[in-house]
């Protein structure tokens, strides 16, 4: 065993032993009987709208109620700090920061409204940690995700619920990176001699199946020889462009650059008999259904990538002449 | 309002005087959101705007759509691409769903460095009585 194989090694002991720490602090409480540092009022709300330039008429005049996004900020400790937080909750920061991971980034917000909150309304709240992830490498750095939840309330009433989620985490790099100037894009194909012939048919708004000249099979994707009789050559037939939903998965997560999940990636069945892993456009990610009727039509993504995605919710029976709208 | 309606985009210059104001009026002086210097020697290239500002623009860009009645009942967003001073934030959104008067939709707020946010927002809009038709008990199906 190398000297690096038994750093490697250590580091995951430590790792695994210090999420097995971290994950004691899971139900434990952040806040008990906080209070909100002053009332709900008609100016604190007034700074607010002012700031997101909202103009809503329920947040003015003598019957005005707080916007509802501002839940958080009648929690805020503000410039003289939380004199709420529980020893769990700080403890739980010390540990994290005593293992390196001493930045914190916000990442996500679930917010429920259940009674508006109106001037005059003292606010309470108590929060519980609700779990603590393994350790996990993003964009910022490695660190781990600490999720609470709080319950808000307004004279001792349930008014809302507030689930946050930020990253403990070690910044990658410090200095910080130059701000990419173009959006991400979508990855590009890999063409190579076995497969660019589809390619060249994509760019003209075709779909090119390929075919066994020796037992005609025929198959997508391309690939240099028959997988029934092992013959190379080939030609090719192009699709009509009817297809159905063959089988279909919706993304959540991870995320990817130049991707909005959640999306559904379907397996397309063409009238062809083959298939394609490919997207269904033109319909909700969570209305994709398997049997579908689909159509071919061709995806410009950027100045230089189109793609093959698939229609939904147009006559499956159409015809061909038609098949390649411009997306 | 229908399933798949898209709401007209909302363009935000994202400014310095947004990022502090929003920051200062949501009572968050983590010092990222104010002091560029501060947020370079913590590894970004400038100071960036807070969730709770993000949050507060989410809802007024869904309330701004459906008008003087509607009124939040969730809002659920996560953070992607941080919004740094001189950055353009750009909303859209799609009626995902419709109960009586209450839609759910999906908003993606995208900036020069890709998708800053994407969330799910619970609104109701009463009818012209003032009736809340799904005043209570009409939870969405997860964000």
């Amino acid at each position: 065993m190398t000297g690096r194989q038994d750093r490697v090694r250590d580091e995951a002991a430590r790792s695994d032993d210090l999420y097995a720490r971290l994950r004691r602090f899971e139900g434990r409480p952040a806040a008990t009987a906080g209070v909100g540092k002053d009332p709900v009022n008609l100016p604190m709300i007034r700074h607010w709208c002012e700031a997101m330039g909202d103009d809503h008429p329920a947040y003015r005049g003598p019957d005005a109620v707080a916007p509802p996004t501002m839940l958080q900020a009648w929690t805020m400790g503000g410039l003289s700090g939380h004199t709420d937080r529980s020893p769990d909750y700080d403890a739980l920061f010390a540990l994290l920061d005593g293992a390196g991971y001493t930045s914190v980034v916000a990442t996500d917000c679930e917010q429920e409204y259940l009674r508006p909150l109106r001037p005059g309304d003292r606010i309470t709240f108590d929060a519980v940690i609700e779990s603590v992830s393994d350790r996990k490498t993003t964009k910022l750095g490695t660190g781990h995700f600490v999720t609470t939840r709080m319950d808000v309330h307004a004279g001792g009433r349930l008014a809302g619920t507030h689930r946050f989620r930020i990253l403990k985490y070690a910044p990658a790099r410090a200095g910080g990176r130059p701000p990419r100037a173009e959006p991400p894009r979508r990855p590009r194909p890999v063409i190579n001699r076995d497969n660019a012939g589809f390619w060249d048919g994509v760019a003209a708004h075709t779909l090119l199946i390929q075919r066994c000249t020796g037992c005609g099979r025929l198959r997508l994707p391309w690939l240099p020889g028959c997988v029934d009789c092992g013959a190379q050559e080939w030609d090719t037939v192009e699709a009509g462009g009817a297809g159905t939903v063959h089988s279909y998965v919706v993304m959540h997560h991870p995320p990817f650059p130049a991707f909005d999940p959640p999306y559904a990636v379907a397996l397309v069945e063409l009238a062809e008999g083959v298939r394609m892993v490919s997207n269904v456009v033109g319909v909700a990610y969570d209305e994709v259904r398997i049997g579908m009727p689909v159509r071919l039509e061709f995806l410009r993504v950027d100045e230089e990538l189109e793609l093959p995605v698939f229609r939904a919710g147009v006559a499956a029976e159409g015809s061909v002449a038609t098949g390649g709208g411009e997306g | 309002m229908k399933p798949g309606e898209e709401l007209p985009p909302l363009s935000i210059p994202v400014t310095r005087t947004l990022i502090v104001s929003g920051a200062v009026a949501s009572r968050d002086y983590q010092d990222v959101h104010h002091d560029a210097e501060a947020a370079r020697a913590k590894g970004s290239p400038d100071l960036f705007m807070n969730i709770l500002t993000t949050n507060g623009l989410v809802g007024r860009y869904i309330t701004d759509h459906f008008g003087p009645r509607a009124r939040l009942r969730k809002v659920a967003i996560r953070l992607g691409a941080p919004n740094h001073p001189g950055d353009t934030l750009v909303l859209t959104g799609t009626v995902t769903g419709v109960d009586g008067g209450t839609a759910q939709v999906r908003v993606v707020g995208a900036n020069g460095l890709g998708h800053h946010v994407t969330g799910t927002v619970t609104v109701t809009v009463p009818a012209d009585d003032g009736h809340l038709p799904a005043d209570e008990g009409h939870e969405g199906e997860g964000a």
